[in-house]
């Protein structure tokens, strides 16, 4: 029977929540977690589980994806699984990050499941199979069931069809196929266009992805002018959360006032974000929001102002929609003062 | 958040610890900090070193914004 082997976070391999996401990685013998379901019906054994916290592989993913590689070393493995990953975007960016360095390694094919709203998305689905996922795992069963139905194809040497009937991101491969209907490129390309010309809907057979960049905004000439606004995505607000942002998935956003103070207090300000431990927030925050920092550089003439408001909201599960209406809000604020640059610290 | 105020002709930088993630999203100005649940300290270093730490890394955030650049750039700490 071929083999597999699978990859977890710190929750999934039950370990612990956000207080054990530093997890450095671990390799178990058989399967835990998610790793059993997958067990039932795959056409391979899993004959390993690694557990891995999403920060210790977010904040050392070189470090981390070498001792993995490490463990895996000497063990015979047909295919690699990771999550499936739903919505938590420091997991997709974990799945995602593994699962590269395992396919260029160890050359056997790979395949994860991650919510198109997560940044793992695109930053892996060149890469590897990327099943689109649920954004809750409340969706295990069904996730879990499509990462398998893949992988038995990939271990049966079953044809992969295209990304869309298999339920993947595309990876931007073109693949030679005969079609079903034998239609010629000329015929459908005639009557894509006949569509197009009666304002018929179509299906372009080759996308343009759609790049969005924004123009690099030029430097401050003169920082001893400037005026400088502190935004962030660490959900740092005052102890009672008076604007109710949400600890995940906000919609929400607040400002605080700020005018001469020195640093935020733990116990006046804590944060709300509910994707990583907040101890260390909480007793101190500034070590999100570095008001203290930005005081003494202010004071030593390093530059202008600080505005005098800072900017707050959680950055988990939000979406990216959101988060660019949230911030087309908070701009004319930042205008009306005429600040002229802004520091953004994301968690 | 971002891109939409760096959209409007203001200049941004970036703290994020997942560099990655930030110049997918399309950041052009980024500095790192050392982890997620405490980008600017980490708590079981002396307060001194945390304060350093802190101090510096937001100064190079600083110094970024008046850096002219070309392409994404990730300033060094």
């Amino acid at each position: 029977m071929k083999k597999a082997i699978v990859y977890l976070n710190q929750f999934f391999g039950q370990i612990g929540g956000e207080e054990k996401a530093g997890f450095e990685p671990e390799i178990r013998e058989g399967q835990v977690g998610p790793a059993m379901q997958m067990a039932k019906t795959l056409h391979a054994e899993v004959t390993h589980t690694i557990i891995c916290g999403d920060n210790c592989m977010g904040s050392n993913p070189e470090e981390t994806c070498a001792k993995i590689l490490a463990m895996l070393d000497g063990l015979e493995f047909d295919i690699f699984l990771a999550g499936p990953a739903f919505q938590a975007g420091r997991y997709t960016v974990a799945c995602g990050l593994i699962c590269k360095a395992v396919k260029e390694k160890f050359g056997v094919p790979v395949v994860t499941s991650m919510n198109v709203e997560t940044p793992g998305v695109n930053m892996f689905r060149k890469d590897m199979y990327i099943l689109k996922g649920a954004n809750s795992a409340a969706k295990m069963r069904k996730d879990l069931s499509n990462m398998v139905t893949l992988a038995n194809k990939l271990l049966d040497g079953v044809a992969i069809g295209p990304a869309e009937e298999e339920g993947c991101f595309p990876r931007g491969i073109r693949h030679q196929v005969w079609r079903k209907d034998g239609k010629p490129a000329s015929e459908r390309m005639i009557d894509m266009l006949l569509k197009k010309v009666n304002g018929l809907p179509f299906v372009t057979e080759m996308p343009i992805p759609k790049i969005d960049r924004v123009p690099i905004a030029p430097a401050i000439k003169d920082l001893k002018k400037a005026k400088i606004a502190l935004l962030n995505t660490g959900g740092i607000v005052p102890v009672d959360n008076p604007d109710r942002i949400q600890s995940a998935s906000a919609t929400r956003w607040g400002r605080y006032s700020i005018e001469g103070a020195d640093g935020l207090e733990g116990g006046v300000f804590k944060t709300v974000h509910a994707g990583f431990d907040p101890a260390a927030a909480d007793a101190d925050p500034d070590v999100i929001t570095p008001i203290d920092a930005l005081r003494a550089l202010e004071k030593e003439g390093f530059y202008g102002a600080l505005h005098n408001w800072f900017y707050t909201t959680v950055g988990t599960g939000t979406t990216e929609s959101e988060a660019a209406r949230m911030a087309r809000e908070i701009v004319p604020y930042l205008k009306e003062d005429c600040v002229d640059a802004v520091i953004m610290v994301s968690t | 958040m971002v891109k939409e105020i760096e959209r409007t002709g203001i200049p941004v930088v970036h703290m994020c610890n997942l560099i990655p993630v930030s110049k997918t999203v399309g950041a052009n100005r980024m500095v790192p900090t050392i982890s997620i649940p405490y980008p600017l300290g980490d708590p079981s270093t002396p307060k001194e070193d945390q304060w350093k730490l802190r101090y510096h890394r937001t100064k190079v955030a600083i110094q970024a914004i008046a850096t002219d650049v070309q392409e994404q750039t990730v300033f060094s700490v």
